[in-house]
């Protein structure tokens, strides 16, 4: 294992330059393995600091309907965990330094085998891992291994995790913590970006680590408003939203979906490096 | 045996039943389920609350529902002396009206303006309406579009009632999509809505309140069988879905060891085809809607469509307590087909004048199959959950009958 590992290296790098970075969410496989591995391939190149890969589920329960959809086209093009963590294996071959964290839902993980599991992902080259239904209280099975392969299990705080929960969630935090802004699932509500900076201060208090906030940011402008109060902003729903537009009418990818999905990359990425840095 | 003093202890204090349960929630989530949890626990410790639930069950609800001799049937199947627990008869026509009434006492308790829930049958989305109407609280039930085509009568029940029945068309559009779509609610409106689940699934502590509930109904069995035969039962039957009518059969009489306990699940058109919903006879353990819990999952971990005629039963999940009261090897869980459910349905309406649920009708098949191997002072107690008023249009269909 490296001493310091790509997420903190990137998120160090953000706060030396004093700049906001982009945490690009798009899910594995969709549309196609060859369109995912093309896209997953420009976001760095894009102005993506992080990539989110999402994992396939066919029941994503915090997800609103376009990451549901997406995952669905994923799984109907033959996505599982394994081609998941082979597209990261060959992401790495080529880009040694963006870090990769891994989001999705627990059944699939629990099914391949915990240990496994995070012995493959580390080996594919991932950094990180978001299980949305995995909160602390039941995290620990995955904690431990996954620290042992110097994996960071992210954890996530939302605007209804109060003041004597947060504490004990912050404990169990690595890698960076991930602000859900808005009670609801994703894609759908947006926060204001003043409620956004007044939760952002209060984990501030607590925790050291850099502060990741997604759910809702859809714009460059609403992308530069969250990465103000934050280290980076999420931009998940809106980009598989982009893949969706660039589908023909059987479902499979037009030509323009990789240069439609970058091009709206660049523009959030941009949005966010806007971000005035206090 | 098994070196276990109790099968009643469960769930520990986090809500699991062996490595089963617990509470697979989102972060955004999981503060209102602790929340959920701290008032049941305060409202359980509290005989005002205890009392509220008896005098809705006694004056509202019907209770105790009656325990019947089956004695057509008995002697038709010539062995066991066959009796139903008439769950059917209880207001609204299932055993699901007996959570309802606890967990809306719970939501008023706890202040909250609004009820959520899902639904498979529609059972539960009418107890959840009807509830909402007597203790006027605005409620939205969640329901595939398929079971919405199938349960018809149902769902003009909960649009009387004053319910809005949102259909769900993402997946199979059944159970699983509907409670998918619920949850997806709850996070949304946190601080207004309680979220109903209706059966012993879910995270923690949904499985054991739930069974809290439910528990009433072997608790009178209990009483009931004692005063009419003088004994206790021999072997108690319950249809499984998410496995509700049979843990509050069942929990009772867990730790009187000589009373055979069967769980019956929906082998839909067979165990060996794709086309089934017998999680714990043809699924293994993951994590699914709150809980841990055997699931009807592909080599990748997605969870795959169940299939039932009885929509109730319609389920690729099962209440984490069943899980691990199949591994512990104190309930048997065997399945029965659509084919043999509907000719118990047919049987039971011809023999006993009383048309079951599709659900009850598989509890009922397997009691048909093994009434006859037992003695003739055998005493088979079965659980009839539901009443088949909601599936006349499916049976009719098939049999070609008309009104």
């Amino acid at each position: 294992m490296t001493a310091t590992s790509r997420i903190a290296t990137r998120f160090a790098a953000l706060r030396r330059e004093r700049r906001r970075g982009l945490v690009a969410f798009v899910t594995a496989g969709d549309p196609d393995p060859q369109a995912s591995l093309a896209i997953v391939k420009g976001l760095p190149a894009a102005g993506a600091d992080v990539i989110e890969l999402g994992m396939p589920f066919s029941d994503p329960m915090a997800d609103g309907p376009a990451i549901q959809a997406s995952s669905l086209r994923a799984i109907r093009s033959g996505a599982t965990l394994a081609s998941t963590l082979a597209l990261v294996a060959t992401f790495r071959e080529t880009d040694a330094t963006t870090p990769i964290v891994l989001m999705g839902y627990y059944n699939p993980i629990y099914g391949y085998g915990v240990e496994a599991f995070v012995r493959d992902a580390a080996k594919a080259g991932a950094d990180g891992l978001i299980i949305v239904d995995l909160p602390p209280e039941e995290s620990e099975e995955l904690r431990g291994p996954a620290a042992n392969v110097g994996i960071d299990l992210i954890v996530l705080v939302a605007p209804t995790t109060g003041p004597a929960r947060l504490p004990w969630v912050l404990k169990k935090a690595s890698g960076f913590v991930y602000y859900v802004a808005v009670t609801g699932i994703t894609g759908t509500k947006s926060a204001a970006a003043a409620d956004v900076g007044r939760a952002v201060e209060t984990l501030r208090r607590e925790t050291k680590l850099p502060i990741a906030v997604g759910f809702g940011i859809r714009t460059a402008a609403q992308a530069e408003a969250v990465a103000s109060h934050a280290d980076a902003a999420v931009v998940g729903s809106a980009l598989v939203g982009k893949i969706a537009e660039n589908l023909d009418a059987a479902g499979k990818a037009t030509p323009g979906v990789v240069p439609a999905v970058l091009g709206l990359v660049r523009e959030l990425a941009d949005g966010a490096s806007r971000a005035k840095v206090a | 045996m098994d070196g276990l003093n109790t099968y009643r202890a469960g769930p520990d204090e986090h809500g699991h039943f062996g490595i089963y349960g617990g509470r697979y929630v989102a972060e955004t989530l999981m503060p209102l389920v602790l929340e959920v949890e701290a008032a049941y626990r305060q409202a359980k410790a509290d005989p005002t609350f205890q009392a509220e639930i008896d005098r809705y069950f006694t004056h509202y609800v019907g209770r105790p529902s009656p325990l019947y001799f089956a004695e057509r049937l008995s002697r038709h199947l010539a062995g066991a002396r066959l009796y139903f627990k008439r769950e059917d008869l209880n207001h609204t026509g299932a055993h699901k009206i007996n959570n309802c009434i606890g967990q809306a006492l719970l939501a008023c308790r706890m202040g909250k303006k609004r009820l959520i829930a899902e639904t498979g049958a529609g059972q539960h989305g009418v107890a959840t309406a009807t509830v909402a109407a007597l203790f006027g609280i605005p409620c939205t039930v969640y329901m595939g579009a398929v079971d919405i085509a199938r349960q018809a009568p149902n769902v003009f029940r909960m649009k009387m009632l004053g319910a809005e029945v949102r259909p769900v068309s993402a997946g199979s559009a059944t159970l699983k999509d509907a409670m998918n779509e619920a949850l997806r609610d709850w996070v949304a409106n946190v601080d207004s809505t309680y979220y109903l689940i209706g059966s012993v699934a879910g995270p923690h502590p949904y499985p054991l309140m739930v069974r809290d509930f439910q528990s009433i109904i072997g608790r009178e069995v209990r009483a009931q069988l004692q005063a009419m035969e003088g004994r206790g039962p021999g072997t108690m039957v319950a249809c499984v879905g998410g496995g509700s009518n049979a843990i509050g059969l069942f929990h009772e009489f867990l730790d009187d060891r000589d009373v055979r306990l069967i769980g019956v699940e929906a082998a839909g058109e067979g165990l060996n085809t794709e086309r089934h919903a017998a999680t714990l006879n043809r699924g293994r353990p993951g994590v699914l809607h709150g809980s841990r819990s055997y699931l009807l999952q592909d080599k990748a971990g997605q969870i795959i469509d169940a299939h039932s005629i009885s929509a109730g039963l319609d389920y690729p999940g099962v209440g984490p307590e069943h899980s691990w009261l199949k591994d512990s090897g104190r309930v048997e869980y065997v399945a029965v087909t659509d084919n043999d459910a509907l000719a118990a349905f047919r049987m039971c309406t011809r023999l006993e004048g009383i048309i079951p649920a599709l659900e009850s009708s598989h509890a009922l098949a397997h009691a048909a199959r093994i009434a006859g191997g037992l003695p003739k002072d055998h005493l088979l107690v079965l659980c009839l959950s539901g009443r088949g008023d909601k599936d006349l249009d499916t049976v009719g269909h098939i049999d070609g009958v008309t009104p």
